[in-house]
């Protein structure tokens, strides 16, 4: 990074392209955040690249003044793997949803993370189909009633962070759309991760699926239904923050009321470094309304990124054998010469 | 084999021959692709011209001794230039009677047949559908010179002493029929010694042991009175330099590794194992060291989408596939085409539909090709002629694609990808780098505008990271020149006609069609891809018998080479020969509006030259 980069402001960011997002949409508050955090990274603008699937969230890319990919439907993370495979010197962001992510680009998120490919995701997760007008989604609850589940839907939804986990991701996050001070740190954190970073955003689709995180998102309701994770402190939540998680000796988690007995020592301590994700794994799974679900970064940890192992393979590769020589290429075998 | 029939090595005559072509087969676990490949590298080291055609069952290992299971390994070596594998095998090696019953019939009368005595026992008899065992019929094998050889036993022989287990040494029973064979064609052993003792450096005992079966194979020739005879094919008068034996996946992988060297370029190739173009990935994979960036996907989807986004990203990027995997590209690949981005995707045709002849050859994705996408998605079409041609065809892939702006489909096919061939080695200066051009500058006094065209309707290629350029693309439809989404009738439809207008310029940058033979009169036989040798033979035999029939073979297929119409006006009849159902007549008759007539085979197998030359005169 020189020193001579300008001083960008969010409006920096800003492209010339009119917002078609529905009034009140959860995505403008993500989009504000993003375009908040991109001028603090130090990095030239024309080295961000945003790629997206197809959905609401997809049309991310047409709103800030970096270069962007508007792709197909679920494609957006085999679509960036391209990209860093040939260009470690970008940083991608991919934006996608619960529908473009799990439905039909579940393979292609599975694999991304497994590869650890330096991007960083945000899945808009609102439970819904918004752009083909709200059908049920892959996180959408049992029993919910949409366009196209007349009787309630009797799919058994994903959980995002599990399917992440799962996949051997070394980055998990989780924030709310409008809790913007919470998400902009999380974002930050996802910007500096090497590998892939994970973030579900729970946002608000006000014209299909609306309230359906006001429990997560609300004043005054979600004190008690949210725990913020932080590194090596105690998993503590409540208005009053009397209220705190612990680990039962059924090895399962518990909520428990602080005093009478329970100290914060008592507590489960948040370990986003562990290197087994049994714990990520098991607050992942708290769901509301029998826990609070955590928001916060899950799991951190260091794995050595796709692209920059394959950068060092091609650049050993040309150490133990020298620079690819077209003529010992072409006469590579068995030869012989005709006179 | 009855101790009688070894005789001492006399009396031995020797008879020249100018082409031969020999048959290896057996179970899949025989071998018989490595002992065909040997005979082939020698052959070409030798200095005879080669033509290959494996032929092997898509299971890996199918129950053994099952007609299923059988491979086979055809090589055509002569001393003349040849186009094909050849129609008629003259000497068949049968390793057990399901290659025996599978094979037979392509045996020419009066030729040499040399089978494996041993495996024919009631059980491989059995598994093979014989009632009774078909070397004791002589009405079957009367027109052929049958030599019944004890390989199991012989190859047993061989390698007694080195403490190998019996299944061990079994294996070896592939060198001693190919050292029998190198006997019967006076082949220099030398190139396949040094080949086994790479190969197995790390197990000496296992190198020691091939090495004896194929000298007990050489020493057996010598030595047995069955073989009175044996042959000699003189080296070919190729045109001089440096040669090696090369097959189309080969050709296709160093063809587009030179594209990117010579450009200055990363190679990015993203693929998903198939059959049958997953070599291209395997060889590409240890070219690293010319900075390719190989990409095994997890799926053919997610391969075209890398290969689109590397693309973006302002390097040369590849997806090979086969059908069936053509097919999932289709989206993606459309993509391309809407954003306007170089790349190459590679099509290995094998027989279809579905899962279809994984390993057989066919020429039936040339619709796919040109239609198998959603909406209005044309794109450039090329398709090499033999497995050598594939080198220069992926360059010149890419170079449409760069200097266009557009996807470019290359059509291979399960023929030239795994036949093999002498290939003339180029020398690098007679190379011409493919130029490209990345702006660093806004084009327009309203900054970057991604689909500004230049006069050939190319939009500019701005390489993501430039300063300044920052710019969005998408699958939406676009605005002429501004490039921001357009829903309005008028652009959609102006924009439509721009992408096929764009495509249809290519024209002016290929070359004009050639004709060989007759440049006017009766016939045209037209085809394309693969079938080059089969047809070119066929027309030039005809050709030497005072036919007048021509021969236009396209390289090019979408856009068509501007002279075309002109050429096929100076035929009486154009007849299109494909591997097909008649895809490229269709295309023909459609497009000059002439009674094209067609000339189909759909078996998963290359033209016979026979068949061609029948084809042909019945419409003189």
């Amino acid at each position: 990074m020189t020193t001579e980069l300008p001083v960008l402001a969010p409006k920096d960011f800003a492209s010339d392209q009119e917002l078609r997002w529905c009034p009140r949409c959860g995505d403008y508050s993500i989009l504000a955040q993003f375009k908040k955090l991109l001028p603090t990274l130090g990095i030239p603008k024309e080295k961000f690249m945003i790629v997206s699937g197809i959905g609401c969230s997809s049309r991310f890319p047409y709103y800030v003044d970096t270069y962007g990919f508007h792709s197909i439907h679920g494609r957006a993370p085999a679509i960036a793997t391209g990209i860093k495979s040939v260009r470690p010197d970008l940083q991608v962001w991919v934006i996608t949803g619960d529908g473009d992510g799990l439905s039909i680009g579940g393979n292609h998120l599975m694999h991304v993370i497994r590869r650890n490919v330096n991007l960083k995701i945000i899945l808009f997760n609102n439970q819904i189909y918004g752009l083909t007008k709200g059908q049920y989604s892959p996180t959408s609850p049992v029993g919910k009633r949409t366009k196209s589940t007349p009787l309630g839907s009797i799919d058994n939804p994903l959980l995002p962070l599990s399917v992440a986990i799962g996949s051997e991701a070394t980055f998990v996050a989780r924030s709310v759309d409008v809790d913007t001070k919470h998400l902009i740190k999380i974002l930050e954190r996802a910007a500096h991760h090497q590998g892939t970073s994970f973030i579900e955003v729970y946002q608000d689709c006000n014209v299909f699926n609306s309230g359906a995180f006001y429990y997560a998102s609300k004043k005054g309701i979600k004190e008690e239904n949210i725990v913020y994770l932080e590194h090596g402190k105690p998993l503590i939540f409540g208005a009053d923050r009397d209220k705190g998680i612990r680990v039962n000796e059924g090895n399962r988690p518990e909520v428990v009321e602080l005093g009478s007995g329970i100290s914060e020592d008592d507590l489960l301590f948040h370990d986003e470094e562990a290197q087994e994700p049994s714990l990520a794994f098991m607050l992942a799974r708290m769901r509301h309304p029998e826990f609070p679900e955590a928001v916060g970064v899950f799991r951190s940890v260091d794995r050595p990124a796709y692209d920059i192992a394959l950068d060092e393979q091609v650049n050993e590769a040309i150490e133990q054998k020298g620079p690819g020589d077209l003529e010992a290429l072409f006469s590579s075998g068995d030869t012989w010469t005709v006179k | 084999m009855a101790t009688t029939d070894v005789a001492p090595a006399e009396g031995k005559r020797i008879e020249e021959r100018d082409t031969v072509v020999i048959r290896f087969c057996g179970d899949s676990g025989d071998g018989m692709q490595l002992a065909g490949t040997q005979m082939t590298n020698v052959s070409a080291v030798f200095g005879n011209d080669v033509s290959t055609l494996p032929d092997f069952p898509a299971e890996i290992r199918a129950p053994a001794g099952s007609l299923a299971g059988v491979s086979g390994f055809q090589l055509h070596f002569s001393s003349n230039d040849i186009f094909t594998p050849g129609d008629e095998v003259d000497t068949l090696v049968a390793m057990n009677p399901a290659a025996l019953k599978t094979n037979i019939a392509d045996l020419k009368r009066g030729g040499t047949l040399i089978v494996n005595a041993n495996s024919f026992e009631r059980g491989d008899l059995k598994k093979a559908g014989y009632e009774s065992n078909p070397l004791d019929d002589e009405v079957l094998l009367a027109p052929f010179d049958v030599h019944k050889v004890e390989m199991t036993r012989l190859a047993r022989d061989s390698v007694d002493g080195l403490g190998l287990t019996p299944r061990e040494a079994d294996r070896c029973k592939n060198f001693f029929a190919l050292g029998l064979v190198y006997w019967l064609y006076e082949r220099d052993a030398t190139p396949t010694r040094e080949w086994v003792k790479q190969k197995f450096a790390k197990k000496p005992e296992i190198a020691e042991a091939n090495l004896r079966a194929l000298q007990g194979g050489q020493n057996f020739g010598v030595s047995t009175g069955s073989f009175r005879v044996h042959y000699r094919v003189p080296p070919a008068k190729l045109a001089p330099g440096t040669y090696r034996k090369i097959t189309g996946n080969e050709a296709l992988a160093i063809g587009l590794a030179t594209a990117a060297k010579l450009a200055e370029r990363k190679l990015f190739y993203a693929g998903y194992p198939i059959t049958p173009a997953s070599d291209i990935l395997h060889e590409l994979s240890r070219l690293k060291h010319f900075g390719v960036r190989t990409f095994q996907a997890e799926d053919e989807i997610a391969a075209m989408s890398a290969a689109v986004g590397a693309a973006f990203a302002g390097e040369f990027a590849i997806s090979a596939s086969s059908g069936p995997g053509i097919c999932l590209k289709g989206e993606a690949m459309g993509l391309g085409v809407m954003t306007e981005l170089p790349m190459v995707i590679i099509d290995v045709q094998r027989g279809g539909p579905s899962t279809g002849l994984p390993t057989k050859t066919e020429q039936s994705d040339l619709m796919l090709a040109m239609f198998g996408r959603n909406g209005e998605s044309p794109l450039p079409i090329v398709a090499p002629a033999t497995p050598g041609d594939c080198f220069w065809m992926a360059q010149e892939a890419l170079r449409i694609a760069v200097e266009f702006m557009t996807p470019v489909i290359l059509l291979s096919d399960g023929y030239i990808a795994n036949g093999a061939e002498p290939w003339r080695v180029p020398k690098v200066e007679d190379l011409v780098p493919i130029k490209v051009e990345h702006p660093t500058e806004p084009n327009s006094e309203d900054g970057y505008l991604p689909y500004l065209r230049d006069e050939r309707l190319v939009r500019p290629w701005a390489r993501a990271g430039t300063p300044g350029l920052m710019h969005r693309i998408g699958g939406l439809e676009k605005s002429d020149v501004t490039g921001n989404v357009d829903y309005d009738p008028d652009n959609h439809e102006h924009m439509c006609h721009v992408r096929a207008q764009k495509v249809a310029n290519v024209a002016e940058a290929i070359p004009e069609q050639d004709v060989f033979g007759a440049q006017d009169g009766d016939l045209l036989l037209l085809s394309w891809g693969g079938t080059y040798g089969a047809v070119r033979q066929a027309v030039k035999k005809l050709s030497e018998a005072g036919r007048s029939v021509g021969h236009a073979h396209l390289r090019y297929l979408n856009p068509f080479p501007r002279n075309l119409e002109e050429v096929l006006a100076r035929f009486k009849t154009v007849l299109v020969a494909e591997l097909n159902l008649g895809q490229l007549v269709q295309l023909i008759r459609s497009r000059f509006l002439i009674d094209a007539k067609q000339y189909n085979k759909i078996q998963g197998k290359p033209f016979r030259v026979s068949e061609l030359i029948e084809a042909i005169e019945s419409h003189l």
